[in-house]
């Protein structure tokens, strides 16, 4: 088990005398040696895998991206010129080209990060909470209240997650404050299976029934006992549909029900390029390429997330 | 170390009410009875008869052994003295008080009354500390978290683990013996008068079960304990129990002192699972095997002594009628087989006469 302690670690108790005292020692004065916390050693384990380094390294220039975008470009993003339209990449002040309306690509794929990731990430994050609390209800209380809860999930999956974006979109007309929460609603019913199923396996486990005997209520072993062990495999699975909202999300605006135009968002600017697919396909599928980096980025850095949080191996 | 004891949330209950002569436990007719999912057609929708209509005492400052094979119900029985599972039936008497209503509400029953699992890693949140796992029931039944965790503290000393080293440290990083330890400790905080252990040093290498077992007498010392050790290791079941209880099928079939029950078992189910004990002498090797095939379902036990199918001194009478535990040495040794029972009508069983002659002897002689 020391292999699991950092060797420096000396805790003051250590230093002031010496040596664990066997046992004589008075118990107040005990200062026990701590274990780094469970997400500290999580931290650990990720930044030992080279992968995940790199996925981070690339998630923090979308970051950057998203946050500063606007003073990075080079050129102005809603600038149109009719006389440069569909330039290559490599046109002269335009090293990514132009689209079909003369806008500079470079510009438009810098300052859309924001955008994007805001349209990928907002609706996952709000679907999260709501699908724990609604997960670890079902999966805690268990019984009659699990049935009702997780049929009427079934109903949402009866739906293709895009026909259930789309329709909702639809109807609750276009703009994008609606779908994003077309989108959220989407994303509840998968993250409520995931909570629900947790919760129900550590539900069973013995530290729980111990918790039980204890004589403690129902929040409070949520709260000490399942919320920690719950929490950390449903944030995996959420990250990894931050890639699937980008893509539906990119699918809204396409229809017109998402971002409007000229705003630049990959998505959109994705859908309105694909008439130029024949004339310039490079440029057409340049914001695809930026979709593709932020999913799989995300995509990985779930993945390694997920094996770092398996401490046990 | 310890509070005042009436300032401590923990202590205000009085630890001695009945006297010593007062049962711990008394448990009446507790069933619990699993319901089958029937099918689609309505078929199907028995009952899996895991615990049925089961009568016992725990005397205080005992250690009641409980034996079995798998199945048996040892371990749901203990699940429902702590009401973990709802049962169907049953009452039970903690020290004169009934367990439940307004005299011993479950919660305060729980605080006496404790329980130590199987499985160690299971039995602890991944997430805790080991002193913050021990502090938890302490701080949901009042008592300020400094005190809590410095009693945990206190505790760790107390089974033998340095609180220095190991009340910081989560639990994949301590060995499966240090960790049960961990878990006698969390069940000791409340200052429980019943200890609960359910195959509690089953999963532990031999030798680390040794500490383990004369760790539990130390404490039982200590802190005036008494104990409900179930396990399916006859050797550990002797060395440690006062009295066993012998189950089977959801039933008690025997239940005696400990010496007794080795010495002389009653009932041919508990001479079979003494057989089969593995024997150290060479000369008492074990050549036959004293109990074959699976015990029967109990979605269908059988009838009449439920042990008839397996039994080698079964006879007809043992398919039709059920054996009640008769007294064969009063308060030492009950056994619920026809053979024991006065005019049953199995040709072993003793005439009433002969009955009443050996209890006088068995009385006489104790």
């Amino acid at each position: 088990m020391s292999a699991v302690l950092k060797p420096g670690a000396v805790t003051p108790a250590d230093a002031a005398t010496g040596a664990p005292s066997p046992g004589g020692s008075p118990p107040r004065l005990v200062v026990p040696e701590r274990s780094p916390g469970y997400w500290t050693t999580v931290a650990r384990r990720l930044m030992r895998d080279p992968v995940a380094i790199g996925a981070m390294v690339v998630l923090l220039a979308l970051l950057i991206l998203a946050v500063f975008g606007p003073w990075i470009a080079p050129l102005d993003p809603y600038q149109s010129s009719i006389m440069r339209r569909l330039k290559p990449i490599g046109f002269p002040n335009h090293p990514l080209g132009t689209d079909e309306l003369g806008r500079d690509m470079l510009s438009r794929l810098i300052v859309g990060a924001r955008l994007s990731l805001f349209i990928g990430i907002t609706p996952v994050v709000i679907a999260f909470v709501i699908g724990s609390v609604i997960g670890i209800t079902a999966g805690f209380v268990g019984g009659k209240v699990n049935t009702v809860i997780m049929r009427i999930v079934d109903v949402f999956y009866a739906f293709p997650s895009v026909l259930l974006a789309i329709a909702l979109s639809g109807a609750l007309g276009a703009g994008l404050v609606n779908s994003l929460v077309s989108l959220t609603i989407v994303f509840i019913p998968p993250l409520v299976r995931v909570a629900e199923s947790v919760t129900t396996q550590v539900r069973s486990l013995d530290f729980v029934e111990a918790a039980r005997a204890s004589g403690a209520n129902a929040m409070t072993i949520v709260r000490v006992h399942v919320l920690g062990n719950v929490v950390g495999p449903v944030f995996v699975y959420a990250t990894s549909l931050i890639a699937v909202s980008m893509i539906l999300a990119s699918g809204l605006s396409f229809l017109g029900l998402g971002v409007k135009p000229p705003e630049p968002e990959w998505g959109l600017m994705l859908n309105t390029l694909r008439t130029a697919i024949y004339a310039q396909p490079w440029i057409a599928a340049l914001p695809g390429v930026m979709i593709f980096i932020t999913s799989i980025t995300f995509n990985i850095l779930s993945d390694a997330l997920r094996n770092a949080m398996d401490i046990k191996n | 170390m310890r509070l005042k004891q009436d300032e401590d949330p923990i202590d205000e209950v009085p630890t001695e009410i009945g006297g010593p002569a007062q049962p711990l436990l008394t448990v009446r007719d507790l069933v619990k009875h699993f319901p089958l999912k029937k099918d689609v057609l309505g078929r199907g929708g028995g009952v899996v008869r895991a615990v049925d209509g089961i009568d016992f005492q725990i005397n205080k400052g005992e250690t009641l052994g409980v034996v079995g094979e798998s199945g048996c119900g040892k371990s749901t029985t203990a699940r429902l003295l702590l009401h973990l599972i709802e049962p169907d039936r049953g009452e039970m008497i903690f020290d004169g008080r009934t367990v439940g209503n307004r005299d011993l509400p479950m919660k305060e029953f729980r605080r006496q009354a404790q329980m130590v699992f199987q499985d160690s890693y299971a039995s602890l949140n991944p997430r805790l500390t080991m002193e913050e796992s021990i502090a938890f029931a302490p701080i949901v039944h009042g008592v300020p978290k400094a005190e809590a965790i410095a009693r945990a503290r206190d505790l760790l000393a107390r089974v033998s683990l340095d609180p220095q080293r190991f009340a910081a440290r989560y639990p994949h990083e301590l060995s499966g013996g240090q960790r049960q330890r961990v878990n006698i400790a969390r069940a000791l905080a409340l200052h429980p008068r019943l200890v609960l252990l359910d195959e509690a040093v089953s999963a532990l290498d031999k030798s680390v079960e040794a500490q383990v077992i004369n760790l539990l007498l130390d404490l039982k010392d200590d802190f005036q304990l008494t104990y409900l050790f179930i396990s399916h290791d006859l050797h550990v079941v002797r060395y440690i129990s006062d009295r066993v209880m012998v189950m089977y099928l959801g039933q008690i079939v025997e239940i005696a002192d400990s010496e007794r029950l080795f010495a002389t078992p009653a009932h041919p189910y508990t001479a079979a699972l003494l057989e089969s004990m593995p024997s150290i002498d060479p000369d008492h090797r074990t050549e036959e095997i004293p109990l074959t095939g699976e015990p029967p379902n109990p979605i269908n036990p059988p009838s009449g002594c439920r042990f008839h199918t397996r039994c080698p001194m079964a006879e007809a009478v043992c398919k039709t009628t059920v054996p009640t535990l008769v007294t064969l040495v009063p308060g030492a040794h009950s056994v619920a087989c026809l053979m024991a029972q006065a005019g049953s009508g199995h040709s072993k069983a003793p005439t009433a006469a002969g009955a009443e002659a050996a209890a006088a002897a068995a009385r006489a002689a104790a």
